[in-house]
């Protein structure tokens, strides 16, 4: 009797203990099996399909060798592939970056309803697929022919028409285009938080416009302007359809490369080192980037 | 000559006019506060006067010059923010020494200014902060050294206080009287509390609805309200209805049972304006009930039914015995204790 007395508050204590304990996993349960059973387990299985082998006649062979890495790291083809995709991501990047903070700037400064206007203007593109945006662009770099090439020509700033199909100009140009509404909302939520009467304090001491623009806006909207470059960057290094539209099977970028190995040459080893190289090189990059800048303006913004 | 001088300027936004008819000359080290409730255009005309917002009418002029031909730039005037807009990605001295550098004071200069600038503020070895690493005192503090370390020829205070809390508010107050008597900058303080502008201020231009209501000193503004929005907006007051009696020799000035002689240059209906502190309880007067009295330590409150209307009354506690709630009175004061408009009782 005593026994069953003197245990029973003890137990129902762990029991009690043990549920708080258990709670938060069978909350987050649903969230993480889903999170697991689409990312984490295809993730891993790539992974290891890229340690396997593959052979025209063979097919896939579950074996654990080197042969695709070691490929991709001696062969300059892949060097080549990925110093581009870099290339034409952080080229789209700083044509985002360099357009995109003053158009939010001045966005910023607008009148309500123009202001409005111009908001849906810049974010309108984002409900039109990426691949009707790409298509639009070809239609208008298309060939010798195409409205870019004439426009440029009859402004009188070019006398023979440029290359912008398959090449990493058209690739560039698009991929700004179709990325800029990233940036633009970046700065734009960066601008949210300036004091709309800094830039009077400035000039009541004495500051002219570019300096307020350089010493006092600047500065503050640069995390926004950054963190839109992380994200841009990194939509660009992976993205798939505008380099497949515009470069097509001539100008290859890592994804595209990745799919061809997959989908065409079905060397599925190789086309997963791939993928698995461009996501481990990305992740670097974002991960790496992003300590950077809040290290650097940690003092400032916290 | 005024060294600021505002001449009947007015602002206009679409048709709506915000402000109208403003003059106002300042004297050279005066403190003057703009007085009264939002949207009275008081922070409209201090835009004006810092250049943010083109003047529709009138012109500005400082030492004789027409300001509103200078680029707000170029104006040299402090100014401080309600929201202090501070430089968040500079540290106190950074903020501070920003003005200096658009003036090109050599380096070793601005150093020391800026010291003496914190020092003055009483920020002294918070060089290094950063704006969001210091409470909102110390930010205030900082926004008043970075305006007046350029040597203004007027500073413009924006509602400076408003975002602090009541007692580091009368801090303030103290602080920024005792550096403006010392450097004797003219000062303008945009404000919509009056106790902050009777304590701080040597003339008060109380304004309502974009016209200025009265200009004066804060005595003046307190015991001669020109109208019965400044009386009522500064401070506590009675108004009561009276008549201006001809009929007698002399005419006298009747307030239901209280009377006195009659003032020259008044006729007919017009209204006495008496300080809640200035009526007493006598044996002759307004006729009134006392309906509730709430002691609050070192006076007394009484609210009072009277026969014309509701009436405010404090007293001393001076150790007196006081009338307690139910009791019929008689209110009096002296004639020269109240103020007297023309017309009817607001």
């Amino acid at each position: 009797m005593s026994a069953v007395v003197e245990t029973a508050p003890a137990s129902a204590a762990a029991t009690a203990d043990e549920r708080a304990v258990r709670a938060p996993w069978a909350l987050t349960a649903p969230a993480l099996m889903l999170f697991v059973g689409v990312l984490v387990i295809p993730l891993v299985m790539t992974l290891m399909l890229s340690f396997h082998d593959w052979g025209q006649y063979k097919g896939i062979e579950s074996v654990f060798i080197l042969k695709n890495w070691r490929e991709i790291a001696t062969d300059p083809y892949y060097a080549e592939m990925f110093w581009r995709t870099f290339r034409i991501a952080l080229l789209a990047t700083l044509i985002t970056a360099v357009l995109g903070a003053p158009e939010a700037y001045i966005l910023n400064r607008m009148s309500g309803r123009w202001k409005g206007i111009f908001l849906l203007l810049i974010l309108g593109p984002l409900l039109i697929s990426v691949v009707a945006r790409t298509l639009g662009w070809a239609l208008l770099f298309g060939g010798n022919n195409g409205l870019v090439n004439k426009l440029l020509m009859s402004l009188g700033l070019i006398r023979v028409p440029l290359p912008f199909m398959f090449t990493e100009t058209g690739m560039v140009v698009a991929l700004a285009h179709v990325m800029m509404p990233f940036m633009v909302l970046s700065v734009w939520a960066a601008l949210q938080r300036v004091d709309p009467q800094i830039e009077n304090a400035a000039m009541s001491l004495g500051a002219g416009s570019f300096t307020i623009i350089r010493r006092i806006v600047m500065p503050q909207i640069m995390p926004g302007v950054l963190s839109g470059a992380i994200i841009v960057f990194s939509l660009s290094a992976s993205a798939f359809a505008t380099p497949a539209i515009i470069g097509g099977r001539r100008l290859k970028v890592a994804a595209t490369l990745a799919y061809d190995e997959f989908l065409n040459t079905l060397n599925w080893p190789l086309g997963a080192a791939v993928a698995v190289l461009l996501l481990a090189a990305l992740a670097l990059i974002v991960v790496g980037s992003n300590a950077l800048i809040e290290r650097r303006y940690a003092e400032v913004f916290r | 000559m005024a060294y600021l001088e505002l001449d009947r300027i007015g602002k206009q936004f679409g048709t709506q006019t915000v402000v109208d008819e403003f003059s106002l000359a300042v004297g050279k080290g005066e403190f003057i506060s703009f007085l009264g409730p939002s949207g009275c255009g008081k922070t409209t005309t201090l835009q004006m006067i810092a250049g943010f917002l083109d003047p529709s009418r009138g012109a500005i002029r400082l030492e004789g010059r027409d300001l509103t031909a200078i680029h707000p730039a170029q104006r040299g005037l402090g100014i401080v923010f309600q929201s202090y807009a501070l430089f968040p990605h500079m540290t106190a001295a950074e903020n501070v020494a920003f003005g200096l550098e658009m003036r090109k004071v050599p380096r070793a200069e601005r150093a020391e200014r800026v010291r003496a600038a914190l020092a003055m503020v009483g920020l002294a070895g918070y060089e290094e902060r950063y704006p969001r690493r210091m409470s909102g005192g110390q930010q205030q503090r900082v926004a008043l050294a970075r305006a007046l370390v350029i040597r203004p020829s007027v500073l413009l205070l924006d509602e400076p206080l408003s975002n602090l809390d009541a007692k580091l508010r009368e801090d303030m107050q103290i602080e920024l009287r005792q550096i403006q008597r010392t450097l004797g900058t003219t000062t303008i303080l945009v404000t919509h509390d009056q106790n902050e502008a009777m304590s701080l201020s040597d003339r008060i231009v109380v304004m309502s609805q974009g016209r200025i209501e009265q200009i004066g000193t804060p005595q003046e503004t307190y015991e001669r309200p020109a109208s019965a929005f400044v009386s009522q907006f500064l401070g506590k007051t009675n108004d009561f209805a009276a008549t201006i009696d001809r009929s007698a020799t002399p005419a006298r000035l009747v307030a239901g049972s209280w009377s006195a002689p009659a003032p020259a240059g008044f006729n007919g209906r017009v209204t006495i304006s008496v300080r809640p502190e200035r009526i007493g309880f006598g044996d002759a007067g307004l006729a009134a009930n006392i309906v509730t009295r709430i002691f609050q330590g070192n006076h007394w409150l009484f609210q009072c039914e009277s026969e014309c209307g509701p009436a405010i009354v404090i007293r001393q506690n001076d150790g007196q015995a006081q009338p307690s709630e139910g009791d019929a009175v008689r209110l009096a004061w002296r004639p020269e204790d109240m103020s007297l408009r023309a017309g009817g009782a607001a």
